[in-house]
């Protein structure tokens, strides 16, 4: 099964190092343990573009779509052979510690 | 909680104790809830008519675990000739091989506990965790589950659907945890079982004879699972369960009006439910594994024991309530064990703890209605008004509004 996992947190503005390095190290431990497929910090919520269609009519809007205290951070894709394991691995995540991860089934196609 | 039903006939009451165990197995087997429960309906349907004709068969669990099967079989085979999923039809092969090897006479493996910890599983949300448990390991209808909740079943059939829909989608495990998650795991079957068990005695929302049936459901689930898994806590709520169902028909008098635990008539309470359930709680606090269900059963039975409610050993039932909220630090915790401090100490001791978490429990009935209380014993009967007027204001339940109103009118 693969699922995402979506990170979620306040954005501080500035680069943590000791935050860089808790996510490498992670990253490598996810590559080692076989779950990992994908993963990647974000730019910060201030770059994001909205875009939507309506009536042929291509919209845009600055900023993220929701604007809440917590924004999307960054992602991994994991393969894990169910939701435990999944939990587990999401658990590890640094910005699980001070934010929220989300985790979702990636729908097989 | 077809009562009725079982009395006058011996085939719903076969069924009764036996599709959770046969669902269980057929789960792990299927590997997909919706499919078990469809393909369990049916052989129940098909159980009705044959058993009814040939007279029940010797292991009715066996018989319908291989009615099921076939019955699943059949639908897979139905969806697999639209869908042609490589992995249905490799289950569908490997289910057509597993049959061959159950003997009808058998008995059936007991699966129960996985599809306990998958149905109380900390991914879903409480009030589907709930739902479902009824619905699988007690057999209750949805309607049924609907009613004792005050929803239509409507809205109770689509909280099992979504909950049975993430359960596959997600991918949610159907085993029993293991190693260091299993405590925190138990916590949450734990939760389950008391909450259904809280719903039928407290009836917040007045009463009906299905709320009042979910007290024996919840005891009849704990028993089940403490005999699967007799871990100290499992035993600590059953222990303080059958503890609390001992005075429950002496929380109402003859005209049906709440009656609180002081006032109750001792001899109203059940001897044989209290002895149990005191043998069995002395039996888990005996592995020094304390948690929170030992400590408040252990509060229940303090109670239980007590001749009279003066004769209460509230110095003990305080201690106990400040080791709970070691554990579990909540403001309710306070509040009770406020209570318990106003008998040995002083209502304005008791007053003078609870108010430091009046703001917090605000929104909480009870804290109204013990407020009023000690305000009553501490001589501020304006005050003593106000926090009745409040806590009746804020109570669901009529035979209860009627108790603090009696209390109310005495104040004047």
């Amino acid at each position: 099964m693969l699922y995402i996992a979506l990170i979620y947190n306040r954005e501080t503005g500035s680069n943590d190092p000791k935050m860089f390095e808790a996510y490498g190290q992670y990253t490598k431990e996810m590559i080692e343990g076989g779950f990992f497929k994908a993963g990647d910090p974000l730019q910060p919520s201030e770059t994001a573009t909205c875009v939507s269609v309506r009536n042929g009519k291509t919209e845009l809007k600055d900023g993220p779509f929701s604007e809440t205290k917590e924004q999307l951070g960054g992602y991994y894709v994991l393969e894990c052979a169910n939701l435990d394991l999944a939990i587990e691995c999401a658990a590890k995540i640094p910005g699980a510690k001070t934010g929220t991860v989300e985790v979702r089934p990636i729908v097989a196609m | 909680m077809n009562q009725a039903t079982s009395a006058e006939d011996p085939l719903a009451r076969i069924f009764r104790e036996e599709a959770a165990g046969v669902l269980s197995v057929l789960i792990g087997q299927v590997r997909d809830f919706e499919l078990a429960e469809d393909a369990l309906q049916d052989a129940l349907a098909e159980a009705v008519v044959i058993w009814r004709r040939d007279g029940p068969p010797r292991s009715g669990a066996a018989w319908l675990l291989t009615a099921a099967r076939r019955r699943a079989i059949d639908r897979l085979r139905r969806a697999t000739v639209i869908r042609k999923e490589a992995s249905q039809l490799e289950l569908l092969a490997q289910l057509e091989l597993g049959g061959r090897e159950t003997e009808e006479n058998q008995p059936i493996p007991d699966e129960r506990l996985r599809l306990i910890f998958t149905c109380c599983h900390p991914a879903l949300a409480q009030d589907a965790r709930v739902a479902l448990t009824l619905r699988t390991l007690c057999g209750l209808s949805t309607g049924e589950i609907g009613r004792a909740f005050l929803v239509s079943e409507a809205t109770m059939s689509r909280r099992l659907v979504r909950a049975k829909n993430k359960i596959r989608a997600a991918a949610i495990p159907y085993e029993v945890p293991e190693g260091s998650e299993v405590t925190e795991r138990l916590a949450s079957v734990l939760d389950v079982i008391y909450l259904i068990f809280n719903e039928g005695f407290s009836a917040t929302k007045g009463a009906s004879p299905t709320r009042a049936s979910l007290c024996l459901e919840a005891i009849r689930l704990s028993r089940v699972l403490y005999q699967l898994m007799p871990h100290p806590e499992a035993g600590g709520l059953l222990a303080m369960m059958l503890l609390h169902d001992a005075r429950r028909d002496a929380r109402t008098d003859a005209d049906g009006a709440y009656v609180p635990i002081a006032e109750q008539d001792r001899s109203r309470w059940n001897g044989e439910l209290i002895d149990q359930g005191t043998k069995l709680l002395l039996h888990c606090l005996g592995q020094h594994r304390p948690g929170p269900f030992q400590i408040q059963a252990a509060i229940s039975a303090l109670h239980a024991e007590a001749p009279s409610a003066s004769a209460t050993d509230w110095k003990q039932i305080a201690a106990l309530y400040a080791a709970l909220f070691e554990i579990t630090p909540t403001a309710v915790v306070t509040l009770n064990r406020a209570v318990a401090i106003s008998n040995v100490e002083t209502p304005a001791a008791a007053l003078a703890l609870v108010d430091t978490v009046s703001d917090e429990l605000d929104g909480y009935q009870p804290l109204h209605a013990a407020r009023a209380d000690l305000l009553s014993r501490c001589g501020r009967n304006t005050d003593a008004a106000a926090a009745f007027r409040r806590a009746i204001s804020m109570s669901g339940n009529a035979s209860e509004r009627n108790f603090l109103q009696r209390k109310l009118d005495q104040l004047t």
